[in-house]
């Protein structure tokens, strides 16, 4: 209870100038005696600082982190590296312990991170604006459908490739629960083609979700996706890797309308699933139907180049129930770090780390297609991460030896994928070394097979 | 002193070759490029980021934070947030590896400490509210409120009832229709009476069979606790609909008052709020939901379960509305929260809003000379004043007096906000701040009222920039840097 | 044309009847009243040509920096013309509202909508009780 203020005496002048006789009297004059709460908040004791540190720090120990464990998990937040520099601007209290840019005087230097943010997701995704963030991955792909939905208002189907990531389509199913929209998923799985997707694009398609890189780390015919969503007087909705467009074309070049990403990548920690950041930009004739805040340049009345936040009356504190959605609270904080690691990285060093990616994680794929145990399924075409199969069928216990051995080692797919229940998702970023690759590979093969039939012999002993 | 170089635009301070961070050389054997991914996918160049050295970026940010007001360095007394101290342990304990680090995807097993926390916070959160059921997936306020409309449109669907219709009160936050209509709802608006309270009468003509949900806020966004509430919830509840408490204004009623107890069915919290989750300059915050126990089934999926002393993420609930996001939820600001409810206990938790209650009562009594509060005697953790008679005698509006409360050197109150008091001033104090802070911004306000009418409408003066043209922006949208800007 | 000429809707917008071609073809604007009281317009929704609308239906929306007005009409019929520079010359609703100001023009189905609509006189009243 470090942080009160009120000595007994500010309590007494306090009282006085405000004429009551305690704080229970002003609280007995507004809430009534039967919903008061007649006994104190079950929540144990208030715990010292030094008393919470030394609990908090048994219980993050007992947590297994890519700081113990050299790890390869991937499938939608990765362990990219985030330089010192990140951390040391971001944890200025200045940044973080301010508030939305409601008075811009004061807020300059956050509304020009904003504007600067959505100046670079523009450069990254060759589309002209951007938000100045969404919640997460997730969520940023379903706002990007419901702003398609708002567009084109006489159509109500959404077209999504079942290499979308799968819960961000989880989202999106329950979002679209409660409005007057049907999705249609093309092929579920690793081997859904452009052809099968473009197969159930019609009259009737707002739009098509893809994702490129996808979620099984192969490219999508985007280009050819993007002609048919076009032709059909649909919109293309991109969910990207911002670390892939270091070697990728970006998804403004490939016809995509709407793009969407996760932007834990670019500077932001794993934090088990968040805060993270959702990107989100556009083709300039869309933004009004953009959700979230946008910073905007303007002049002050001296004239003075300087920010504000702009194109409000799209937002909820204005329209309401016509807003272009909900969204208040955003994740500023997360796009500063996001700003900070693009400039940190520049043109070259996002070149460089997507290719890292990208060499590594093809040398670490034939190192599996060559390896006894283990197949790829796709030889080429992938970027950061692929899919593994093992021929034992025993992933579960392949995985839970290499974390002995101390690996994360890979996403097992069954959860989404029941007919990849042999199957793992392989991530490789620009962190991993190949000695750390061979050692995965050569770990996982030397896992004890099937763990099935194992466990199978000790229940008939 | 200022440094004017450095607030240029990352856009205008690079220089082609420069560069900061560098990668170890590639330790695998390169393969051409071309033979690991098809060439048309390939860019010709990288995307056209700007060009910096490390120095450049963190003397730029630097000197970009210092044109910020914030908690650390301003009272900051911006009503409806809750803009009070973050503590320091919280960041560095949430900053420790093997909480920040941590994977989404890692097995159960690998995270038994990390789901210990958060199950427990899951357990504070239902004794404080008084809500069995909890989910901390949303990723912010307005996403709780979503997620709990959808929780209330699962059950009416399983139950084979057809209510179609949110009420919303007139001094709500604006993201309560805009959820109600993101689930699917329509939405119609009940008054406030003249004591500032729902209007009981409005309210009634209005419930019928069709409602679903009453979204209510309580203390409402006037700082006032709704007296007929358990009128109001049972009025409801006799209909067959459900009460939605926007939990906001969480930090007046800890340990007071538990919205279950006084008839809420479901509710969201705002950590970023209630429990000293930094801001950070407009998000990220967190929503979690609690809900009434034959709602629990609906939530959206995974929640932390306990199993014969293991914690694991259940997902299997098949009456689950699904996932309203990627993965688990705002874990950082979620365990900022848990910190923050053990360094208080159940007594601080109450002492928190009791402070919050004196400090907003005080400077309410202290400023209500110069500025009329509408409502009420008292008021909760904060007061919404009006303008109107300032700007009547002396030309003053909300808008000038928060502007010139910058020179100084305070934030200002939350102005034009709620709508239904013209002129208003929405002033949320907080329970980190002391009388002497309270007693300054006071000072400031008599002080300003007493300035001349320019010098007033000018404001601010000591700022870098001052009053933006944003009808300019707003015309001529101009959204992003581009070489000929 | 001359505001003492006009009918009025009492959600402020104008409206201004005329035969074309043998039908009746209304012009719809925005009062000068309501136009001062937006202030500081900076954008303008309008619908397209071809567009039925019925009379106290939103046809589009005024936007200050802090406020959307939905325009309504007052008339039933086709939207058989749209002025498209508008938007781009949102000046020409302060300097001209009865003039180059004119937002969209309906050929009426038939004359009932009229009828709910003020005259001059009756409008300066109502703008005079709101003012």
């Amino acid at each position: 209870m470090a942080y009160f203020f009120h000595t007994d005496e500010d309590r007494r002048q306090m009282l006085a100038a405000i004429g009551a006789d305690s704080v229970e009297a002003i609280i007995d004059a507004q809430v009534p005696a039967e919903v008061r709460m007649n006994r104190p908040l079950e929540l144990g004791p208030a715990a010292s600082e030094i008393e919470l540190e030394r609990e908090v720090r048994r219980l993050a120990a007992a947590n297994l982190s890519p700081a113990s464990h050299v790890c390869f998990l991937g499938g939608g937040a990765y362990d990219h590296f985030v330089p010192a520099a990140v951390d040391a601007i971001a944890s200025r209290g200045e940044f973080y312990t301010s508030y939305t840019p409601y008075q811009a005087e004061v807020s300059q230097g956050n509304l020009q991170v904003m504007f600067e943010y959505e100046t670079l997701v523009a450069q990254l995704t060759g589309l002209d604006v951007s938000n100045a963030s969404l919640y997460d991955g997730g969520s940023a792909a379903v706002e990007a459908v419901l702003m398609a939905l708002a567009i084109t208002s006489d159509r109500s189907r959404v077209v999504t490739a079942g290499t979308v990531h799968p819960e961000y389509r989880q989202a999106l199913a329950t979002y679209l629960e409660e409005i007057d929209a049907e999705v249609v998923t093309a092929e579920v799985g690793p081997d859904g083609t452009a052809a099968d997707l473009i197969s159930r694009i019609d009259e009737q398609t707002s739009c098509v979700l893809i994702q490129h890189p996808n979620f099984f780390g192969r490219l999508e015919q985007v280009e050819q996706i993007a002609e048919a969503a076009h032709a059909a007087g649909a919109l293309l909705i991109q969910v990207f890797d911002p670390v892939s467009l270091g070697v990728l074309r970006r998804p403004g070049e490939l016809g995509a309308d709407i793009a969407v990403a996760e932007g834990q990548g670019i500077g932001n920690p794993l934090a088990f699933g968040g805060p993270y950041l959702g990107i989100m930009a556009c083709r300039q004739e869309l933004v009004r139907r953009l959700p979230g805040r946008i910073a905007g340049q303007t002049t002050d009345r001296r004239g003075k180049r300087c920010w504000v936040l702009t194109l409000q009356t799209r937002e909820q504190h204005i329209r309401r129930e016509k807003a272009t959605s909900n969204i208040c609270s955003n994740q500023t904080l997360l796009a500063l770090r996001s700003t900070i690691h693009l400039a940190l990285l520049g043109p070259e060093g996002l070149r460089e780390t997507a290719e890292q990616c990208l060499q590594k994680a093809a040398y670490a794929r034939r190192q599996f297609a060559a390896s006894e145990r283990f197949e790829v399924l796709h030889e080429s075409a992938t970027f950061k991460e692929f899919v593994v199969r093992d021929t034992s069928g025993d992933v579960a216990g392949a995985l839970r030896h290499a974390t002995e051995a101390g690996f994360l080692a890979g996403v097992p797919l069954e959860r989404w994928y029941p007919e990849l229940a042999d199957c793992f998702l392989v991530a490789v970023t620009e962190r991993r070394t190949r000695s750390e690759i061979d050692s995965l590979v050569s770990t996982l093969s030397s896992a004890p097979r099937s763990l099935a039939s194992a466990s199978g012999v000790a229940a008939g002993a | 002193m200022r440094n004017q170089q450095h607030t240029k635009l990352l856009f205008e301070l690079s220089r082609p070759g420069r560069r900061a961070h560098r990668l170890p050389p590639l330790d695998v054997p390169a393969e051409p490029l071309e033979s690991l991914l098809p060439s048309e996918a390939l860019a010709d160049a990288p995307p056209p980021l700007p060009e910096l050295a490390e120095g450049d970026v963190v003397r730029h940010f630097t000197n970009l934070s210092t044109l910020n007001m914030s908690v650390d360095t301003h009272f900051y007394p911006l009503g409806s947030c809750t803009m009070k101290y973050n503590p320091k342990r919280n960041e560095r304990l949430a900053s420790l590896s093997g909480l920040v680090d941590v994977h989404p995807l890692q097995e159960d097993a690998s995270i038994q400490g990390l789901l210990q926390m958060l199950f427990e916070l899951q357990q504070m959160l239902a004794e404080i509210s008084g809500l069995p059921g909890v989910s901390l997936q949303p990723a912010a306020g307005a996403h709780g409120e979503l997620a709990a409309l959808m929780v209330a449109a699962a059950y009416f669907r399983r139950q084979g009832e057809d209510r179609p219709v949110v009420l919303t009160a007139d001094s709500a936050h604006g993201t309560n229709p805009a959820s109600a209509r993101m689930a699917g709802m329509q939405t119609n608006t009940v008054k406030s009476n003249r004591q500032g309270l729902v209007d009981l009468e409005d309210l009634k003509r209005q419930l019928d069979r069709r409602t679903g949900v009453f979204m209510l806020t309580n203390p409402n966004t006037l700082g006032l606790f709704d007296s007929q509430i358990l009128e109001i919830t049972r009025a409801v509840h006799d209909q067959g609909g459900l009460i939605y408490l926007d939990g906001a204004n969480m930090n007046a009623i800890l340990g007071i008052a538990r919205p279950g107890d006084f008839g809420a069915d479901l509710m969201h919290f705002n950590p970023h709020k209630t429990f000293s989750g930094p801001h950070g300059g407009g998000g990220p915050g967190a929503g979690p939901i609690c809900v009434r126990d034959f709602l629990t089934e609906f939530l959206p999926a995974p929640v932390v379960v306990k199993e014969d002393d293991a914690y694991r993420l259940d997902y299997d609930r098949p009456l689950s509305i699904g996932r309203v996001r990627s993965f688990f939820g705002n874990v950082g600001v979620l365990l900022r929260a848990y910190f923050y409810i053990r360094s208080h206990g159940g007594e601080g938790l109450r002492r928190v809003s009791e402070d919050a209650i004196l400090g907003a009562n005080y400077l309410r009594s202290r400023v209500q000379h110069i500025l009329d509060v509408p409502f009420g005697e008292f008021c909760m953790h904060e007061f919404v004043a009006s303008a109107s008679r300032l700007k009547k005698e002396r030309g003053l509006t909300a808008m000038d007096l928060a502007k010139r409360l910058l020179d100084y050197g305070f934030h200002a109150p939350t102005v034009y906000f709620p709508m239904i008091v013209p002129e208003s001033v929405m002033v949320e104090p907080t329970e980190t701040e002391s009388k002497e802070t309270l007693d300054a911004f006071a000072e400031a306000l008599f002080r300003i009222t007493d300035e001349a009418q320019d010098l007033v409408h000018e404001a601010p003066h000591s700022t870098r920039i001052s009053r933006p043209d944003e009808v300019q922006a707003a015309r001529k949208p101009i959204m992003r840097w581009t070489p000929e800007s | 044309m001359k505001p003492e000429e006009l009918l009025y809707a009492e959600s402020h917008e104008w409206v201004h009847v005329a035969e074309e071609e043998g039908q009746k073809v209304a012009t719809v604007g925005i009062s000068a009243f309501a136009v001062e009281q937006l202030n500081d317009l900076v954008y303008m929704d309008l619908p397209e040509a071809g567009k039925k609308v019925s009379s106290g239906e939103e046809f589009g929306e005024v936007e200050s920096v802090k406020a959307v007005s939905p325009l309504y009409s007052p008339v039933d019929g086709e939207i058989v013309a749209v002025n498209s520079e508008l938007p781009d010359h949102l000046e020409r609703l302060g300097e001209d509202p009865y003039g180059s100001g004119w937002v969209i023009k309906v050929r009426l189905d038939d004359d009932a909508a009229l009828g709910k609509l003020m005259d001059h006189a009756a409008y300066q009243k109502q703008c005079a009780a709101e003012g």
